[in-house]
């Protein structure tokens, strides 16, 4: 069997799945058309002041790359917390029906040490702006 | 179902027409109808009225001139990243399209985990958006980066939990499924108008509204490109064609989460009163779909013209001790009622 002929031969679930990366080729191709179409009309007409970075009209001082204090970053953990039950979530939820009892008091449990956590990380006072 | 059989190719050039068209007709569509002349109207003024009949062309003169502008990319840039980003930005849209079903065989890809990967893919944006803050080597729009970024994740569960309720009623992930779910459904026996989740998870809907308002930055959660004080945040060193990627990526994004949300709430390409198997569904479902993404569309920017912006820090409030709360305990009321049912 020759890569081609194994090639069409993928299943229609790995199939629906290529869709993605042609669509994704589509998407480079829409904005490097849109670029281009732009590269062939616009005027080029290079001055040096230009191409200095906007500071409300005044020189930029010092780097543009300035000491930006990120105060968010324990919200940035908890969200990895959250995301990962999001993840853990989805699955149990499309099978709920087989589970049944079982499977809502599971995950109540779940979601009850979750929201603990959430609880905890409020009365810390962490959800405050730092 | 469809009789025609097609070629694997000619399915592909089909879908490939048809996601541009997907892309770009909701996008157009809201900049006239809404940026143009709603909010003109909203703010009692005329809004433009020079191109064609009542500025109908004005969206073909913006193009022209946008067109026209150089193309500029400042000294100090990390020129690479710098023309990365735009691409990140419009080809998760159109990522986020491919999932959405417009009618019973008219899909770009059956995905069995639809509304996971429709989910996962509209917060790659994020990454273009962070990308363009940094690589413009400029203050306000790294400040706007990053602030892009803190409001992103924070809205992004919200989102992702206010789904689940629907995932929950509808037993599946596959967007179609969720579909003929809703126009299967019945309301205490009596089905003539399907069962839209929009009624019985009234909750995760006005939650996901919301969360959805936050992760398209629009007004009263537009602090990442708050002019009166970031100029334009991340897209400050942007001009040109561009900017006008930026400008296409954030209406087009509209366009996509309502598409999600219509089709998560709101019966998607089904209509009460049609046969969701027929032939026709083909032709009429993408025009109910559209009609159903400008309705909450409209909603997006009736909100975004009407309040003032939060503030960064009630914005990080409101997210964690209000909206998570209440679709953790959405999830958990549904839960119960679909067991207890």
């Amino acid at each position: 069997m020759s890569a081609v002929t194994r090639f069409l031969a993928v299943s229609d679930f790995l199939r629906s799945y290529l869709t993605v990366g042609i669509f994704a080729g589509v998407a480079i191709a829409l904005v490097a058309g849109i670029l281009g179409l732009g590269s062939l009309i616009r005027p080029t007409r290079p001055q040096a002041s230009k191409y200095v970075n906007y500071e409300s009209g005044v020189d930029p001082v010092g780097v543009g790359w300035s000491q930006a204090e990120i105060r968010y970053y324990i919200f940035a953990l908890l969200f990895v917390l959250f995301d990962v039950e999001a993840v853990f979530i989805f699955p149990w939820a499309t099978r709920l029906e087989a589970y049944g009892t079982f499977g809502a008091v599971e995950m109540g449990i779940f979601i009850g040490i979750l929201a603990l956590g959430l609880l905890y990380a409020w009365r810390k006072g962490v959800l405050r702006w730092l | 179902m469809l009789s025609v059989e097609l070629a694997y190719w000619q399915q592909t050039l089909l879908r490939t027409v048809g996601v541009l068209a997907a892309v770009l007709l909701p996008a157009g569509a809201l900049v006239q109808l809404f940026l143009f002349k709603a909010v003109s109207f909203m703010q009692s003024r005329l809004g433009p009225m020079e191109a064609g009949p009542h500025g109908s062309l004005q969206l073909f003169a913006e193009v022209g001139k946008w067109i026209q502008k150089e193309d500029i990319v400042p000294d100090r840039a990390d020129a690479r990243l710098f023309k990365l980003a735009p691409y990140l930005v419009v080809g998760t849209v159109l990522l986020v399209y491919l999932a959405i079903p417009f009618g019973p065989d008219a899909v770009f890809a059956d995905l069995e985990g639809g509304i996971f990967y429709a989910l996962a893919a509209s917060s790659v944006s994020v990454i273009g958006v962070l990308i363009a803050g940094w690589a413009s080597a400029n203050k306000y729009s790294l400040l706007g980066g990053l602030r892009a970024a803190g409001q992103l994740i924070a809205y992004e569960l919200p989102l992702v939990l206010a789904v689940m309720g629907v995932v929950i009623q509808a037993g599946t992930l596959n967007l179609q499924r969720i579909v003929t779910a809703q126009a299967d459904g019945s309301i205490f026996g009596f089905g003539a108008i399907g069962l839209p989740f929009a009624i019985t998870q009234i909750v995760g809907f006005v939650v996901f509204l919301i969360a959805m308002q936050a992760e398209l930055t629009q007004t009263p959660f537009d602090m990442p490109v708050a002019e009166s004080e970031l100029v334009t945040g991340f897209m400050t060193e942007y001009s040109g064609m561009r900017f006008l990627l930026f400008f296409i990526g954030e209406f087009a994004a509209v366009g996509a989460l309502s598409a999600v949300a219509a089709t998560l709430f709101l019966g998607g390409w089904y209509f009460p009163g049609l046969d969701h198997d027929a032939n026709y569904m083909n032709v009429l479902g993408p025009i109910i779909l559209l009609a159903k993404i400008l309705l909450l569309s409209f909603v997006v920017f009736w909100v975004r013209f009407t309040y003032p912006r939060f503030r960064e820090d009630q914005l990080q409030k409101f997210a964690w001790t209000v909206l998570i709360p209440i679709s953790l305990l959405n999830i958990v009321g549904t839960m119960i009622l679909k067991v207890a049912f």
